[in-house]
């Protein structure tokens, strides 16, 4: 507490609480819970049974039915609260016919009680259901999407920002002829939405031959218009006088651009990158159309295999869903420290 | 931690350095050969070549789609039916009534986007310079409360569309909280209102923190004297913001604002999750219908969707071609200075 | 740089499309465990046959049924595919018939659903049903005792079932009396009950008429009067499907009218939450019909390895395979020497769920002749999609019926015009 009143009243350098602060305060504690929250119930959700999924009201952590090893019973009973004229009391239930429920105390197996089931309640303790995370990892070749999902996000992350980069820096740094109707170009066509144009795109990679090959997920995504866009942004605001005194120490053109231009670039590049590296993990829509032979799925494919026509089986989807968000959390928080080294580091001010 | 850091990122960059290097000696020949131009050529070929054959190819294709009808999906095999896409899509006997229109579904789905588009983007620019201003300040934890904001930008637009279903469900956790605080539950998703709201509300959860993320690092970049100059001046700080802060931001503005434009007009993945363009057609979106009538119906009609795409793109180019007017006015300003 | 590129891509897209011979892919989707069951009848056959190498690829139902025709259009796809739109996509379909060893098993045993899987006049044995389904309703017996109401019995009108329900909601304070997924199929088997034909007479759709009219009246009334729960139908547009499964299993309505494969679905999330009852399908003025679908295994026309392919067929359509992957699965078989020797062994330990699977087995002799004969019209689709697409904007007050009727006519006059 005394952290977050730290910050609070040095920005005004003095004491007392200006409305920014207050406005502040409030903006990021609102922002935790709003942003956070959702995640956590995702995270918690995972490790649900089927049926605790579909209950209502939800429960924020999994629970599972507290059982009772009873003697004379081959199965631990599930175990109940219970409250009637008789008082409250916890029972196991042997069996249920209808709305009467045959139960017996723990301690006095023997004698069978019937009870109203509008008068008892499943006694519950917090249990984590592994199972949602196992049984995927036994069935399916989890170890392949894996792979194949780094394949896919590293090399097309990688060409990304090297096209991307070189072709930013030849629409910022240079003045041609077509140099303003490729820019047009590029930014007309960053407005329309893969889904729309889906099946020629698809006639295109299955003219080139890519069907069911980690390429023809690739290359269509490479050429973003947006990674473009952003990087000629940001290269716009590279004084020209730095590339004109490298020209005059000799520096080759490539020299410049790999020296001067990409370095000063970095914020934008690792920007680009944590992009790249997300949207193409996450692709899911373009990967499912072109990837159809489990050796070359990637891990958002495969675990679409448990959407089915009739019924989803939310439990594995979730659990497969949180295992694949690990990796990008990572990524992030490795490159987020460069952006933040890159700003300071570029000498933009 | 540092060590880990320099270590991985010799690792990364020692083999690329040495492949640049490598270049280097062709390059310089071919730069002699053929001068400025050739060199332009060869920065623009890698990109241009793959945007060409992925990006402009289909769009073109998706032209001569536009003009053809017919079962087949592949253009070889289709009819040529000239305009008529067109017309069955603009047609309607009074066009001041959408329900009037043979394909009512697509002007609703257009007037829809149309809305989406003004309200998401204004709220979500708001949100995201608040977000940026606070985090400006000398936070302590920067990376921490960065962070924070940034994280639902990892998720996958799917994953983000299900969360957000389930919470607002009926039998959802944020009617569960409702309940327990004694009040009546709320059908978040079967109102107009609230499931319009819904959407626009869970695209900003999932964008703001990317945008706020790149007007920080504008912030970051205006000059501390400058501010500093102003304080002593005794210049009231709502003067400073519009007057040192919003100018000097611009550059960054302007990305954000045309990623969020572009991000708005293709909303899918996440609406489409979270409420299927329900309440009946009330957050039907462009995208999703010619999604729907293209690609996902059994009966596809590429035709239709084809032209609907390109109406779409249409609307699209004259907003871009306005934003890079804008856009210009203030390069221009940026060599002045 | 661009030249590796270039080889590699060429490279990667060389062992991208190799097939081997004697390999066989078998595209497959799953609701619940078939996928588990399938997968190991495969490493079965494998074992079995040391030729043949069936490669299964678990895909999502989506891929079926978005992804598959655009592939097969361009000549391309599985050896095998696990389908249920198979009457639209039936061109692409593989005959068998010259490479089966007893084309006869195939037409005593699956003859009576080979129609729904190839093409109008064709003579084809193109594949079999892994399993049938069958609309019906469920209802939550313990609600019904709870409230004290009795469950409607053989015979009870629609009207009899909603307002038995409605009666059971109103004491039991459930969200809502019933509900029924948001799909043109599902109310098409009351639709026929009440009196509805799809079909004109030279195979075209016919306009909507009074029987279809009947019954949307009735849907749009109950959404109106608060019985039919409203969330399933009015929170989507266009033809997406939603189920309601979860709100019974929640027991937020006592009745539900879904279909034969929500089994196994409502055995595992239900337990024993409470006793529920397969209930067939309630009666209209002209029958009580249920609608029949399900998915088939089908061979595809462009496999390089026709021999290996039928191989395969033969394998999954012998009679204890299909009996065991039934009784696993507890799906209704397709087999009619299974469905004669009867004596199912289902596995499981639910006692519901034996009972719901024999009432399905009994109503499936009560469906209409206007019921039996859509799944294999190819119109069916198209016509199912325009109903929940305008049914559902009328629920959300955007639309009046009548206009939904002619906007329904005109969907679906379009939509054949622009496929032919």
């Amino acid at each position: 507490m005394s952290r977050v009143m730290g910050f609070l009243t040095r920005r005004k350098g003095g004491t007392g609480w200006d409305w920014t602060d207050v406005f502040t305060f409030v903006w990021l504690g609102s922002a935790v819970f709003i942003m956070f929250g959702p995640a956590l119930w995702l995270v918690m959700s995972s490790f649900k049974s089927p049926a605790q999924l579909s209950e209502f009201p939800p429960t924020l952590l999994p629970y599972e039915a507290q059982t009772v090893a009873v003697e004379g019973y081959d199965r631990p009973l599930p175990l109940f609260s219970v409250t009637d004229e008789a008082g409250t009391r916890q029972l196991a239930e042997v069996r249920r016919v209808g709305t009467v429920a045959q139960m017996v105390d723990p301690a006095n197996p023997t004698e069978v009680q019937r009870i109203n089931i509008a008068n008892r309640t499943p006694m519950r303790e917090v249990g984590f259901s592994w199972d949602n995370y196992l049984d995927p990892f036994l069935r399916f070749d989890f170890l392949t999407y894996t792979k194949n999902s780094i394949f896919v996000t590293g090399v097309a992350t990688l060409i990304t920002l090297l096209t991307n980069s070189m072709a930013a820096f030849a629409l910022s740094k240079y003045e041609f002829r077509g140099r303003g109707f490729v820019v047009v170009l590029i930014i007309a066509t960053l407005m329309i939405p893969l889904s729309v144009i889906l099946v020629p795109l698809y006639s295109i990679v299955s003219g080139v031959g890519l069907i069911n090959s980690l390429w023809g997920v690739i290359l269509p995504t490479v050429a973003t218009p947006t990674g473009v866009f952003l990087l000629r942004q940001y290269m716009l605001t590279i004084p020209d006088e730095l590339l004109e005194a490298a020209r005059m120490d000799h520096a080759s053109e490539w020299q410049i651009y790999w020296r001067i231009v990409l370095p000063l670039t970095a914020p934008a590049l690792a920007v680009l990158a944590i992009f790249s590296v997300v949207w193409r993990w996450n692709d899911f829509l373009w990967p499912l159309i072109v990837l159809s032979r489990q050796e070359v799925y990637t891990l958002q494919v495969g675990l679409n295999a448990y959407a089915g026509e009739l019924n989803v089986q939310w439990h594995y989807l979730l659990a497969m869903t949180v295992i694949t968000m690990i990796p990008v959390v990572l990524v992030f928080i490795f490159l987020q420290r460069f952006i933040t080294a890159g700003i300071a580091g570029t000498g933009l001010k | 931690m540092t060590g880990v850091k320099e270590v991985l990122g010799a690792v990364v960059a020692a083999p690329l350095g040495w492949l640049a290097r490598l270049l280097d000696t062709p390059l310089r020949l071919w730069q002699r050969l053929a001068g400025q131009n050739g060199m332009v050529a060869f920065f623009l070929l890698p990109n241009m070549a793959i945007f060409t054959v992925f990006v402009l190819l289909p769009l073109v294709i998706n032209i001569a789609y536009s003009m053809t009808t017919g079962a087949a999906l592949f253009l070889p095999e289709r009819t040529y039916v000239g305009a008529a896409q067109f017309e069955r899509l603009l047609r309607c006997t009074d066009y001041t009534d959408l329900m009037t229109c043979q394909e009512d579904q697509f002007w609703i789905a257009l007037r829809n986007t149309g809305s989406f588009v003004v309200l998401q983007v204004t709220l979500l620019i708001v949100a995201a310079t608040i977000t940026a201003l606070i985090l400006n300040r000398a936070l302590r934890a920067l990376s921490f409360w960065r962070a924070v904001f940034f994280f639902p930008v990892l998720l996958s637009p799917v994953v983000v569309g299900l969360i957000w279903r389930w919470i607002l469900d009926r039998n959802g956790v944020l009617n569960a909280a409702l309940v327990g605080m004694g009040m009546d539950p709320v059908n978040w998703l079967l109102d107009r209102n609230y499931a319009f709201s819904a959407a626009i509300g869970v695209t900003i959860w999932a964008h703001l923190g990317f945008f706020a993320l790149i007007l920080l690092a504008g912030l970051q970049a205006i000059p501390r004297d400058l501010y500093e100059a102003a304080e002593m001046d005794g210049t009231k700080p709502a003067r400073v913001f519009w007057r040192i802060t919003l100018p000097l931001l611009m550059p960054n503005m302007l990305v954000v604002i045309v990623l969020a434009l572009i991000r708005a007009v293709q909303v899918f993945d996440e609406a489409y999750v979270l409420t299927g363009g329900g309440p009946g057609t009330a957050t039907l979106f462009l995208t999703q219908y010619i999604y729907e009538v293209g690609f996902a119906s059994l009966l596809k009609n590429p035709g239709l969707a084809a032209a609907a795409s390109i109406l779409m793109g249409g609307v699209l180019i004259v907003l871009t071609l306005l934003q890079l007017a804008l856009g210009r006015k203030n390069e221009r300003k940026g060599k002045l200075k | 740089m661009k030249n590796t590129m270039i080889a590699l891509a060429l490279g990667a897209s060389l062992m991208g499309t190799t097939a081997l011979a004697g390999d066989v892919r078998l595209m497959w989707y799953s609701d619940g465990v078939e996928g588990e069951v399938m997968k190991d009848l495969v490493a079965r056959f494998n074992a079995e046959n040391p030729g043949i190498n069936v490669i299964l690829d678990e895909v999502a139902y989506k891929v079926v049924q978005e992804q598959l025709q655009i592939q097969l259009e361009a000549g391309s796809g599985p050896d095998i595919a696990r389908v249920t739109n198979l009457k639209t996509l039936a061109p692409h379909w593989l005959d068998l018939t010259p490479h089966l060893a007893d084309p006869e098993y195939w037409r005593t045993n699956f003859g009576a659903h080979a129609d729904w899987m190839r093409e109008d006049g064709s003579e084809a044995i193109t594949g079999f049903m892994t399993q049938l389904t069958l609309t019906g309703g469920f209802a939550n017996a313990t609600l019904f005792e709870q409230a004290g109401v009795a469950l409607p019995g053989a015979g009870a009108t629609w009207d009899d079932w909603v307002n038995a329900a409605d009666q059971v909601a109103k004491s039991q304070g459930t969200a809502a009396a019933f509900a029924i997924d948001r799909s043109g199929h599902r109310i098409s088997g009351p639709a026929v009950s009440y009196g509805a034909n799809y079909i004109a007479a030279d195979g075209s759709p016919a306009p909507v008429d009074d029987g279809t009219k009947a019954f949307a009246e009735k849907l749009v009334g109950w959404v109106e009067g608060g019985q039919m729960l409203r969330d399933t139908w009015v929170a989507a547009s266009g033809s997406t499907y939603r189920a309601a499964a979860d709100d019974f299993i929640n027991a937020a309505i006592p009745f539900y009218y879904s279909g034969s494969w929500q089994i196994a679905n409502l055995s595992t999330k239900i337990g024993d939450g409470f006793d529920w009852v397969a209930t067939g399908s309630p009666c209209g003025t002209a029958g009580c019909s249920g609608l029949a679908g399900g998915a088939a295994l089908v061979a595809v026309k462009y496999t390089q390895n026709a021999e290996e392919v039928a191989k395969v067929m033969e394998y999954f359509a012998r009679e204890d395979i299909v009996k065991e992957f039934s009784e696993r699965t507890l799906f209704l078989p397709a087999h009619a020497g299974v469905v004669a020797a009867g004596g199912m062994n289902w596995q499981t330990e639910d006692k519901n769920v034996g009972a719901a699977l024999d009432a399905y087995i009994a109503a499936a002799g009560d469906i209409l002749p206007g019921a039996d004969a859509l799944p294999a019209w190819k119109w069916a689709t198209p016509y199912y999609g325009a109903l929940v697409n305008r049914i559902s904007q009328v629920m959300a007050g955007e639309l009046t019926l009548e206009d939904a009727y002619a906007r329904i006519d005109q969907d679906i006059t379009e939509a054949v015009a622009a496929a032919q």
